[in-house]
């Protein structure tokens, strides 16, 4: 249904995205444990999640600390698990494209898997929704997130190694993304895609610098490209 | 961790400005000019062409298990994935997927 204000686009923003505390949460709480247990004092680990907001990289960038690789191979291997955001921005481009200046680099800065998948999804349903209201949405989405992030991240430095691996929080990241996907699997556009990522996913694991996971995500993006050229000659249903 | 401090304030600053760079370049750049359809086309399936090849190593050699599959959590991976696709929400999966997870880890050890 049609949004009547930008209040209540923001509204059902934060509501679209509330879930998702339940695994941002417990996600942050994770960083902020083992970036401790890695040897990070506060001040770092609060300035790593605030500034760099990207799960997935800060992990990454954790491991290979922890396996004492070179700086510049942590740099390259974070940024190469970010490079999906170039993606995401481009996606958003579309929808978010005529927002001001300061707008588009404040969406920019907050640009999670999480609200991304909540909002694009949103914008596609809806395609006539104002410009306006979409900004509020995506702020709406962003909204529940960003603070919890943080503050979750600063209770796991206070926490450190209190929290016992019997919670299996390290699985709380494939649960979340995994959730995300399968709802997003409308078409047999969509599978084809999904199935290839996995596929070469797994059989390029072995590549340095997560050079795989770019191989497989842009076979991935062609598998689904042609199946739908070919399936849906008139565009999507 | 062998870091200097100052490697380590590096490390988080360069990471900073690059992954704000990485969101921001379309957005910033390119801003409302129309994006051609083999461009749109191919963007579509941005989410489900990255994050499965990016889980999919993590769902068969987990970290917590120094790398060995373990089968409490391909099981929570498969029930998250049908869950998700089946009731297309997003909470209900996430929920289904963390209970047969704990019950998975109780009934074969973690």
């Amino acid at each position: 249904m049609p949004f009547s204000t930008t209040k209540s686009a923001y509204l059902a923003g934060c509501r679209a995205s509330a879930p998702f505390l339940l695994v941002v949460a417990p996600f942050a709480l994770l960083f902020g444990v083992v970036a401790t247990e890695t040897g990070l004092d506060v001040l770092q680990v609060m300035a790593f999640t605030s500034v760099v907001v990207a799960g997935a990289a800060q992990f990454t960038a954790l491991q290979l600390m922890n396996d004492h690789a070179p700086a510049i191979i942590i740099l390259v291997s974070a940024l190469a698990v970010n490079l999906r955001m170039a993606m995401y921005s481009a996606s958003l481009t579309p929808h978010l494209g005529s927002a001001p200046m300061w707008q588009r680099a404040l969406v920019a800065y907050m640009l999670f898997d999480q609200n991304f998948a909540t909002a694009l999804s949103r914008y596609e349903m809806e395609r006539d929704m104002p410009m306006q209201q979409r900004v509020a949405y995506y702020f709406g989405a962003s909204t529940p997130l960003l603070p919890v992030w943080i503050a979750f991240t600063f209770i796991g430095t206070v926490i450190g190694r209190g929290i016992p691996p019997e919670f299996a929080l390290d699985f709380a990241l494939p649960i979340t993304f995994i959730a995300i996907i399968g709802p997003a699997v409308r078409t047999p556009a969509h599978l084809a895609a999904a199935l290839v990522s996995v596929t070469l996913g797994l059989a390029l694991a072995g590549l340095p610098y997560n050079f795989g996971l770019l191989i497989a995500a842009v076979a991935a993006l062609a598998a689904g490209a042609e199946v739908e050229r070919r399936l849906y000659p008139g565009g999507l249903p | 961790m062998s870091y200097s401090d100052a490697t380590i304030w590096g490390l988080i600053i360069a990471l900073g400005i690059c992954t704000f760079l990485i969101r921001f370049s379309f957005l910033g750049l390119i801003g409302d000019r129309k994006l051609p359809d083999w461009v749109l086309r191919h963007l579509r399936y941005t989410p489900v062409a990255v994050i499965p090849g990016l889980i999919a190593p993590l769902v068969v050699w987990p970290d917590a298990t120094g790398g060995t599959p373990d089968p409490a959590r391909m099981a929570a991976a498969a029930v998250t994935a049908i869950a998700g696709y089946l009731t297309r929400n997003v909470f209900l999966s996430i929920l289904s997927g963390m209970v047969t997870l704990y019950v998975g880890l109780a009934l074969v050890g973690g």
